[in-house]
Parts: structure tokens; C-alpha cells; sequence
């Protein structure tokens, strides 16, 4: 069948078998592989993209169900090519990234949880991520990238006079 | 992982999905996909047809009904989760939703989803038993009503009819000054589906005695159950720690408790006694205006 997905701001028109899942069509066919496919079938949340701006699983997803909607994988949250979100900057600096299989979706979960809550606290921060997977265990980094990242954001865009 | 093919139809209304089920047996209707898109990847469930009712506008509200507060069946987790008017009124179910799942999860699932699934883990089934919800449906032409209490009756085996599709769920509001709720569950790790949960809402009267309680089990059995003869026990005592204990202990005496790799039914027997006489405790300090306790029952 033919589908129109919004993803990352740009359409595209696909024809995808009614079975493809969401992350199949967004790897296979979108050639956008920052949606990790891990388990598939729900656990794991490599494959968490955001769909309206919330963190969702893309392999419990089929893309026809999809159209119509805006996702945002990994690729979408970068400010330019070869630059870094905030959240990512923090990632790398707090070495929440190991082997990296995990990122991606902590990113994103990241992202929809600052966009929810600038200043989450540190239990809103695991809960935000208890449900992804980090096979590496660096849960410590990411929780810590997080809470830079939410620091920094909330010191951007503020008079200096404000900020502490 | 991927599912078996089949074909996929978008329902623009409610009328279109029923037509649509009635037609084809082999058809199922998709709402959050969070329980039967893993089963249809790991070919558990094969339908030959999708009926998407996801985008029918229709069957997401949470409304205040009279005296109760419905909720339309493709209505998120995640929004009742944050609702006002359920946290108000429905103040068990509000407790309960966090522990269905995780976030990413409970922004697809659906209400209606959860309870036509009828785990026996799941919360949902448990909460709507415990409050005596009514479930609405649709079967071709046809709408009706069932009382949770005839609704589970299995396993992941409900009694709407085939070609049925489950519309909404209504939960009554208990008026009263002093209502409070409890809600425990064990799993291995939180957001696991549960090992045993235990339900439970109070409403003292103004001598602090029990007027009204209603305990609910889940987990532990083919379906979500009721600790009616604990109920009836305890209504008029004031449910010290020791009469709850020991009503609840009767109650559980002879469940027929599942077993499983996970935790043995003796375990999950003792389990449901610790659980629902927590709940019972939770629900009436919360009653009595104390804050309520977070869930802290894993490991
Ligand atoms: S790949 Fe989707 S949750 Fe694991
Ligand atoms: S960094 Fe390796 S899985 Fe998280």
C-alpha cells in the first residue's frame, strides 16, 4: 500500500507492505538507521522514535499506522549537519555513550522528557528512561548527560542576571 | 519478528470497524498495538485483517456520566494517567495507570485495549473489577453493556461476542467524604508485568468505622478477583491491621493460584495476603487524609 510519512519534517510518499513495522520502513526504506533495531517486539526501546513529539516504540508500530503523524527519529534532532543537539553534547561529554547501541532512543526520551519538564529531577529522569535498555549499563552517564543537558537548556535563551 | 501478512483498514468511525469485523472472522481490531503487535511479530496471532480504530475521534473522551466517569476505549493510558478529573474522582484508577507498562508504552496503549486483552497481570482488568466497572461495546448493529465481574472470565478470554468491539468503560464515582485508595504490586522490575497486585478502596464514615470497601486481587488467578467475603468481614469494623489480615487470609485460603518459572502459587497466595492487606492499610490512611505511600513493594 502507499503511504505518506511525515518524518523528520520532510514527506515521503512509500509504498510499504501492511506488516512493515514503522522502524522496518524507517531503516529499510528510509535509510534512517539511528532507530536501532533491538528486540522488536517492545522491550528493548532501541527503536523509540518520538511521534508527535512522545517517545513511542516504532517497532510496535506498523507504518501504515504512521501516516498522517510527525515522527522524529535521531537524524531529525541535530540543528545543522554535522552539529550535535544540546542532549547529545551532553552525552558525549558525560560518557554516556558506550558501544552506543542504546543512544539514540536515550536521546529522544531525553528530548521529549525536556520538552515535558525542563527541570526534571533526578527520579524523573530514571523514570523517564526505565523503560530502554542500556546493554552497556551506563545508566549513571545517562541519567548524569540528562540532568547537564537540562541544566544547560534551561541556562540558554535566559538574561545572565537570571541565570545562577 | 515480523508478522504473518495481512491487510490493513483504517475505520473512520465506529459503524465502518463493526461492518468491517462483522464481515471477516479472521479480522482483529487494533487499537494501542502494545500487546498484539508483539503477538502478531512473534506469530502468536495471525489476523488476516487489520481494523485500525485508532483514529476514531469518537472513542477517546473522558467525560463525568451521572454519577460515574466514562472513558471511550481507544482513550490513551498516558492521558488518563494525567487527567484531573480522574485523579479526582477515580482516584484508584489514577494510582494504578503508572504501573501499567512504561511511558513509551502507556503513549499507545489504550484503555479499551487493556481490558479486551484481559491479561490476568494487567492492571486495568484489575481496577475495573475492583470498582465495578461497566464495559460497553459494540456487535454489529448491536450496542451493550457487561459488568466487569461478567467481563473476565479467563485468561486473556473475555465475554464480548466475536465480531464485538469494546466502545468505552464506565467507572461509578463513590460519593463520600473520607474515600481512599491503595494499590501494590510485585514484579521483578518495575513496569514488568506483575507477579500479584492488590487493589483496594475505602470510604470511612465519620465514627472512622468502614462503611464501604471493596479489595480486589490480580496476578494471582485466571482473571482478576474480589475478596467478597473479606469485604462483607470488614464493612462496619475498623479495619485494624489484624481483622484486615485476617479477612483477607480467609479469603485467599483456596485460590486456585497460578504457578509459573517466575514465582510458584504458593508464593503468589502469600504474596496477595501481604498485598491486598497493604492496599486496605494504604487506602485507609489515605482516607484519612494521609499522604499516600509510593509503591515500593519490588524486591
Ligand atoms: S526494538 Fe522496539 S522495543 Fe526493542
Ligand atoms: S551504550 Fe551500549 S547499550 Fe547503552
Amino acid at each position: 500500500m502507499r503511504i505518506e510519512l511525515n518524518v523528520n519534517g520532510t514527506l515521503h510518499e512509500i509504498e510499504v507492505e501492511p506488516r512493515t513495522t514503522l522502524l522496518d520502513c524507517l531503516r529499510d526504506l528510509l535509510d534512517l538507521k539511528g532507530a536501532h533495531a533491538g528486540c522488536e517486539h517492545g522491550v528493548c526501546g532501541a527503536c523509540t522514535v518520538l511521534f508527535d513529539g512522545v517517545a513511542v516504540r516504532s517497532c510496535l508500530m506498523f507504518a501504515a499506522q504512521a501516516a498522517g503523524t510527525p515522527i522524529t527519529t535521531i537524524e531529525g534532532v541535530t540543528p545543522g549537519p554535522g552539529e550535535l543537539s544540546p542532549i547529545q553534547d551532553a552525552f558525549c561529554e558525560t560518557h554516556g555513550t558506550q558501544c552506543g547501541y542504546c543512544t539514540p532512543a536515550m536521546v529522544l526520551v531525553a528530548h521529549a522528557l525536556l520538552a515535558d519538564n525542563p527541570e526534571p529531577t533526578r527520579d524523573q529522569i530514571v523514570e523517564a528512561i526505565s523503560g530502554n535498555i542500556c546493554r552497556c549499563t551506563g545508566y549513571a552517564q545517562i541519567v548524569e548527560a540528562i540532568a547537564l543537558a537540562a541544566e544547560r537548556m534551561r541556562g540558554a535563551n535566559r538574561p545572565r542576571s537570571l541565570s545562577k | 519478528m515480523k508478522a504473518a501478512p495481512f491487510e490493513y483498514s483504517r475505520a473512520a468511525d465506529i459503524d465502518e470497524a463493526c461492518a468491517w469485523l462483522a464481515a471477516d472472522d479472521s479480522a482483529r481490531v487494533i487499537a494501542g498495538g502494545q500487546t498484539l503487535v508483539p503477538m502478531m511479530v512473534m506469530r502468536l496471532a495471525r489476523p488476516t485483517r487489520l481494523i485500525d480504530i485508532n483514529r476514531i475521534a469518537a472513542l477517546s473522551y473522558i467525560r463525568n456520566d451521572g454519577d460515574g466517569v466514562a472513558i471511550g476505549a481507544t482513550t490513551r493510558q498516558c492521558v488518563v494517567e494525567r487527567d484531573a478529573l480522574v485523579a479526582a474522582q477515580v482516584p484508584l484508577l489514577a494510582r494504578a495507570i503508572p504501573n501499567i507498562g512504561h511511558a513509551a508504552t502507556r503513549a499507545r496503549g489504550t484503555i479499551g485495549g487493556s481490558l479486551a486483552n484481559a491479561d490476568p497481570a494487567a492492571e486495568l482488568p484489575l481496577i475495573a473489577i475492583t470498582l465495578d466497572a461497566v464495559l460497553s461495546y459494540r456487535a454489529g448493529e448491536e450496542t451493550a453493556e457487561i459488568p466487569a465481574r461478567e467481563f473476565f472470565i479467563g485468561p486473556m478470554i473475555t465475554t464480548l461476542p466475536a465480531g464485538g468491539c469494546l466502545t468505552g468503560v464506565r467507572f461509578s464515582v463513590w460519593q463520600g467524604e473520607k474515600i481512599g485508595v491503595g494499590f501494590h504490586e510485585v514484579n521483578a522490575r518495575r513496569s514488568d508485568f506483575a507477579f500479584v497486585s492488590a487493589a483496594a478502596q475505602v470510604e470511612l464514615g465519620a465514627d472512622g468505622k468502614c462503611k464501604r470497601i471493596a479489595i480486589g486481587v490480580g496476578a494471582a488467578t485466571d482473571f482478576p478477583m474480589r475478596l467478597d467475603s473479606a469485604e462483607q468481614q470488614l464493612t462496619g469494623s475498623t479495619l485494624d491491621a489484624k481483622e484486615v489480615d485476617a479477612a483477607v487470609r480467609e479469603a485467599l485460603a483456596d485460590i486456585d493460584a497460578l504457578a509459573d518459572l517466575h514465582a510458584s502459587a504458593e508464593y503468589r497466595r502469600r504474596a496477595a495476603i501481604n498485598l491486598a492487606s497493604r492496599a486496605v492499610a494504604d487506602a485507609v490512611s489515605h482516607a484519612q487524609g494521609k499522604k499516600a505511600q509510593r509503591n515500593a513493594d519490588a524486591h
